[in-house]
């Protein structure tokens, strides 16, 4: 004769895992409130500068007036600490929150750059030889974390700068569904066009608006004289925008000054000056601040 | 997981943890009717995958703390990444930075940026100033004998 077992909610207690994770996306949910805009700013290829004009980007808009905040959620090459200028120090926790770095320009910043021991790759606790069953899940984890424990305050937009890869645009759409859009990062070559148009495509897949294609490393600019050479072949940003109807928001050159001006942490000083790459980073900014007031204007934090 | 004493029909009660090693978790029931034990040996793995999802095992008993997986799961993370600034009166002064002094850090080099701003927080922290404020720099040259910083 068979047992009469009860079943699992006939019993008392349990661990509620539905509900925690539920509670997971509410915190993120809640936090994002208070900011207008979320833009992912993608390549899908690495080596094309995308950290490197999601820096200058954001010192852009935050010299235009604007609350910026930037998520580098390149968990395993994090470089936004030194291309804005943050001295990694202490992040003061209270109320539950992570205060973020801020540079001189006022940007908000989080990054694992910030709490990684110097020279040292981000590593998990995790059993020797398994941690490929769980790393994907702890590096989504760390993400929500950023966006969910950060005390970002009101802010204008919040600029997240993706990977290498499409992986984590489908996380970050996962977690802000109502994404203001990406901004999709190339050089001129055939290759990175390639990368980049699976990235646009799944974008456009999935409903997010693609603001525009930056075209990066467009010639080079010689220091000396300043006239613009090239530098590589092809056209991947006109093609991709006539593949996707996107337009090319600005093609900016590969500038020793602006390398040196993000190397030196020192971008702000960089952007009051006058010369021809800077009025290309100004015109970036100010596209992409359309977009910001329109989202703010939809009252996308009411 | 949950446990039924099957003599009994009743819900086991849990007793205790264990962590006896190897990523094991060790959880203990007894029958509160015929005091029975029984013990819930997870898969290390299995454990480990839920705990990455930031979910607690047996549901959770206190909020969640910011940062609480990134926190517990980096290995290589800095031991200073994190100041409480709730901390009781009395412990350590939390510095803050104002907006002039931020800008005129800014004009130090970068590679020794780091190092004279920790010089002045620490003069700072020690002197119980809140606010490092261009007034303060210029005292803390003058103090520490740090002319040209």
């Amino acid at each position: 004769m068979p047992l009469e077992i009860r079943t699992y909610n006939e019993l008392e207690g349990g661990a509620d895992l539905g509900d925690q994770v539920a509670r997971q996306q509410q915190r993120v949910d809640h936090r994002l409130e208070s900011i207008a805009a979320v833009i992912a700013v993608m390549s899908g290829k690495g080596g094309v500068g995308k950290s490197l004009v999601t820096a200058a980007l954001a010192t852009a808009l935050a010299s235009s007036g604007r609350r910026v905040g930037v998520v580098d959620a390149d968990l395993n090459g994090p470089s936004l600490v030194r291309l804005l200028g943050v001295e990694p120090e202490a992040l003061p926790t209270s109320g539950g929150s992570v205060e973020p770095a801020r540079t001189i320009d006022g940007i908000a910043l989080m990054s694992m750059g910030l709490l990684v021991r110097d020279g040292e790759a981000l590593g998990w606790r995790e059993p020797e030889g398994a941690g490929f069953v769980w790393r994907g899940a702890q590096e989504r984890g760390a993400l929500r974390e950023f966006l969910a424990d950060v005390a970002w305050g009101e802010l204008d937009l919040l600029l997240v700068d993706l990977p290498p890869g499409t992986g984590r645009l489908v996380e970050l759409h996962e977690m802000v569904p109502d994404l203001a859009g990406t901004v999709a990062v190339t050089i001129p070559t055939p290759a990175s066009g390639d990368a980049v148009a699976r990235s646009i495509e799944l974008s456009r897949r999935r409903g997010i608006e693609v603001v525009g294609i930056v075209s990066n490393m467009e010639g080079a600019r010689c220091g000396a004289c300043g006239v613009i050479g090239p530098l590589h072949s092809g056209s991947a940003a006109d093609e991709l925008a006539e593949r996707f109807d996107a337009p090319v928001i600005a093609r900016i050159p590969l500038d020793p000054a602006l390398g040196r001006a993000a190397d030196e942490g020192a971008l702000g000083r960089w952007l009051a000056g006058t010369d021809d790459t800077r009025a290309r980073i100004v015109e970036l900014a100010e596209t992409v601040g359309r977009v910001v007031d329109a989202a703010r204007r939809a009252g996308r934090s009411a | 997981m949950k446990f039924l004493c099957v003599d009994c029909d009743e819900q086991m009660a849990f007793e205790e943890r264990q962590l006896p090693g190897d990523g094991t978790l060790a959880a203990v029931f007894r029958c509160p009717a015929c005091n029975r034990m029984t013990a819930m040996l997870t898969n290390p793995m299995e454990t480990q995958l839920v705990s990455s999802l930031g979910v607690k095992v047996g549901g959770r008993t206190v909020p969640e703390a910011p940062f609480e997986g990134i926190r517990g799961g980096v290995a290589s993370g800095r031991d200073d990444a994190f100041e409480d600034a709730d901390a009781a009166p009395g412990g350590p002064v939390r510095v803050t930075w104002s907006v002039e002094a931020i800008e005129r850090l800014g004009n130090v080099p970068t590679f020794v940026r780091g190092m004279v701003k920790k010089i002045y927080t620490e003069y700072a922290k020690e002197r119980s100033i809140e606010e490092i404020t261009p007034e303060i720099m210029d005292r803390a040259r003058t103090d520490l004998g740090l002319e040209g910083m």
